[in-house]
């Protein structure tokens, strides 16, 4: 009996995602989320390329283009790198390290429906009043003297979304302490579990400094505090410290993932054990730990002293030894491999340079001298760029290709998965390589418009085509995507030949994930069973009742609650109302969900030896 | 079978000692912090310079939650080691962005 026998309707389907709390659901449906901001958030990208086609172009007017600004980055970063990572992570964390679930699925679930309604709630924006127009990082006193509601949209939206991936954080941590398989020591765990772990780490810590300074942001906007105005005895830079204390550690929450995929595509298509595991998890543990005492590097010129720069410039310069340690480790990897160049190799491949690039303009900015030099330019937009795109998205990509096989049970096509990365890499090279002369040349971040005639004209047109390619490769992309769901040709549960726990049960896995828990015997446990016994992991118990979490339509509701409540708190006077119903509904669901036994249910064993196939490989 | 029994009553023993030990701990260190808290009203109620009195409180309210975290929330026994290593790294964290707002921000 298979579920995709039976084809379900739509309405039964979209009840059973609005209610699922199985992490393999939830992780489709952060992929969905996801992609769609990352389309919302490539179309502002877009506008913003052609508004700067052209010396003086009026393609967009200036209100507008610091609203698509705003929400491009803003977009990019919480709403799509965040949820595509916890896609990745809910996908396939579980399966690597032998779970049947996470430790919390109903707060699994919890947790994207808040990212969800969150991200709802800042696009709703440009319906209701114009987007925030502050930059993403909503820097005080810009922030608190922005008109309309754009930026409580931001703060109150934020919040919103935080509030689920701090869930989505602590869920990951406590399921990685608690729920390995028998055998699966810290030091056996595949390197995108161990990222995922540490990242989730860095979640934990850092997202309640944003928590705090939304907060004081959202009481200085709408309720009269005054923490960032001077006048009244407040400071304004206590938000950028916030926001950077929260910010630079998100970077590392955004590249960490990436490193685990591509450690663990490098592998694989190397067909090789990782050259330097423990190096690479001490350089994990090491770079998070650095993350934390770097943000006033994004501050140089605020004043904050020379000593206070110089502390952040070398501790800043510090973190390029572990990544160098990881890149060094990803060459020797692939050194004397027999190396297949399937799709998430090359993307693996284009990420090695391009990171490497986006590296070394990270010590250029690190001294904090020459930074006065290139602070908010184009030399800046580039770098990031550099890292997040040519790091953090070659990494989804290279995970969603990767693992597709694994969520969907179907292949994606490797040729347009080649065109699609050929286009995406010219056109990102072509965008941004010239941005970091263009940002040498003057050329200030964030400006609606640049005249004519100083030798700008070129490069900004040159990045503009970069950016149509790299659309096009996006549109291939999605094209791949449909054909291959609509054909929906199965594969086998190891299409990749691969090397950890995932790959040892079938695709898409069985509800449960594994009928027996999996014993480990090594690192990448199913290759030692390749290599050492028959190709199948051993069970590690006699077959037995398996204990399932039930269904709930509770953590839908209780974050629509959170998204009415928004709402009734930005326009307050008769709205009040909307909060009043909104927070009763958040709180009556969690009282309902206190109050009611939900001790979940068993698949039993006599049906589990009905199910085809013994659920090991194949 | 007599020897089953003879272990069972050697490991009943071993507990018994183990929890005396354990109740010992627990009345020690519940003195202990009621008389940190006299202490530290004392100190209060005699008026003593504040900056002898302020970080002398601190220090005592920090053995205290110490003494919580470690005798009374059983920190003290095996298996704690992640929980030990989260709340020393959340209390790294919060520690430097305290001391970073301190010193550059408002001294």
């Amino acid at each position: 009996m298979s579920t995709t026998a039976r084809k379900a309707g739509f309405g039964a389907t979209l009840w059973d995602y609005l209610t699922t709390v199985d992490h393999k659901k939830i992780g489709i449906l952060y992929l969905i989320g996801g992609f769609f901001f990352f389309l919302l958030g490539g179309l502002e990208a877009m506008l913003i390329r052609i508004q700067l086609i052209a010396p003086d172009n009026e393609f967009i007017s200036a209100q507008f283009y610091n609203e698509v600004l705003t929400m491009h980055g803003t977009t990019m970063i919480f709403l799509a790198a965040m949820p595509l990572i916890f896609a990745l992570m809910n996908a396939v964390l579980p399966l690597q390290i032998g779970a049947r679930d996470v430790a919390f699925p109903f707060v699994n679930a919890l947790g994207f429906w808040l990212f969800f309604f969150g991200g709802v709630m800042l696009n709703v924006s440009w319906f209701v009043t114009g987007a925030p127009d502050a930059g993403w990082t909503a820097y005080a006193p810009l922030s608190i003297f922005s008109e309309g509601h754009g930026v409580d949209f931001y703060a109150i939206g934020l919040q919103i979304a935080g509030f689920g991936t701090l869930m989505g954080g602590i869920n990951f941590i406590v399921t990685v302490v608690n729920m390995r398989a028998p055998g699966m020591t810290y030091m056996r765990m595949p390197l995108f579990t161990w990222t995922a772990f540490i990242a989730s780490v860095l979640i934990l810590f850092a997202f309640p400094a944003l928590t705090v300074g939304l907060f004081l942001l959202t009481f200085d906007r709408l309720f009269g505090a005054n923490f960032f105005d001077p006048s009244m005895g407040g400071n304004v830079i206590i938000w950028e410290h916030l926001f950077w204390i929260f910010g630079h550690p998100e970077v590392y929450i955004l590249i960490l993932p990436a490193f685990g995929v591509f450690s663990e595509v490098i592998s694989t298509f190397a067909k090789k054990r990782l050259f330097g595991y423990s190096s690479m998890v001490f350089a994990t543990v090491l770079i998070a730990f650095l993350g934390f005492m770097v943000w006033a590097h994004h501050m140089f010129t605020v004043g904050l002293g020379p000593i206070a720069n110089s502390i952040f410039a070398v501790a800043t310069m510090a973190i390029a030894v572990p990544t160098g340690i990881k890149i060094f480790n990803w060459l020797f990897t692939l050194w004397g491999g027999s190396i297949r160049l399937t799709s998430p190799m090359v993307f693996a491949l284009g990420f090695i340079p391009t990171f490497t690039i986006g590296g070394m303009t990270g010590v250029m900015l690190a001294s904090a001298a020459a930074d006065f030099q290139y602070h908010d330019s184009y030399f800046v937009v580039a770098h990031f760029h550099y890292v997040i795109v040519g790091g953090t998205v070659l990494g989804i990509f290279a995970g969603i290709i990767y693992w597709w096989p694994k969520m969907f049970g179907t292949m994606l096509n490797e040729k347009l998965n080649h065109w699609f990365f050929w286009l995406f890499f010219i056109g990102f090279h072509l965008t941004f390589f010239v941005q970091h002369f263009l940002g040498l040349m003057g050329m200030p971040r964030r400006y609606w418009k640049f005249q004519g005639e100083q030798g700008l004209d070129l490069f900004n047109l040159i990045s503009t085509i970069g950016a149509l390619f790299m659309a096009v490769g996006t549109i291939i992309f999605i094209y791949n995507v449909i054909v291959t769901q609509t054909k929906g040709q199965k594969v086998s549960g190891d299409p990749w030949d691969g090397r950890t726990l995932e790959w040892a049960i079938p695709s898409p896995p069985p509800f449960y994930n594994f009928k027996q828990e999996p014993l480990v015997r090594g690192l990448d446990p199913l290759w030692v069973e390749k290599m050492e016994g028959d190709g199948k992991i051993k069970p590690a118990e006699p077959l037995g009742d398996i204990h399932m979490p039930n269904r709930s339509f509770v953590p839908f509701v209780m974050s629509l609650g959170l998204f009415i409540a928004g709402f009734g708190v930005m326009y307050q006077g008769g709205y009040w109302i909307l909060a009043v119903i909104g927070f009763a509904i958040t709180a009556g669901s969690m009282l309902y969900r206190s109050f009611k036994d939900d001790l979940g249910y068993h698949v039993h064993k006599e049906d589990l030896e009905d199910e085809e196939g013994d659920g090991s490989n194949g | 079978m007599t020897d089953n029994t003879n272990s069972t009553n050697e490991k009943q023993q071993f507990y018994r000692k183990k929890h005396k030990e354990e109740m010992k701990h627990h009345v020690l260190t519940f003195a202990m912090m009621i008389a940190f808290t006299l202490i530290a009203f004392g100190l209060v109620l005699a008026e003593v310079s504040p900056m002898f009195t302020i970080p002398i409180i601190i220090v005592l309210a920090a053995v205290q939650v110490l003494f919580q975290l470690y005798y009374f929330m059983h920190m003290n026994q095996e298996g704690h080691e992640m929980p030990a290593l989260m709340i020393y790294s959340g209390i790294f964290a919060a520690v430097l962005t305290v001391l970073a707002l301190t010193t550059i921000v408002w001294w």
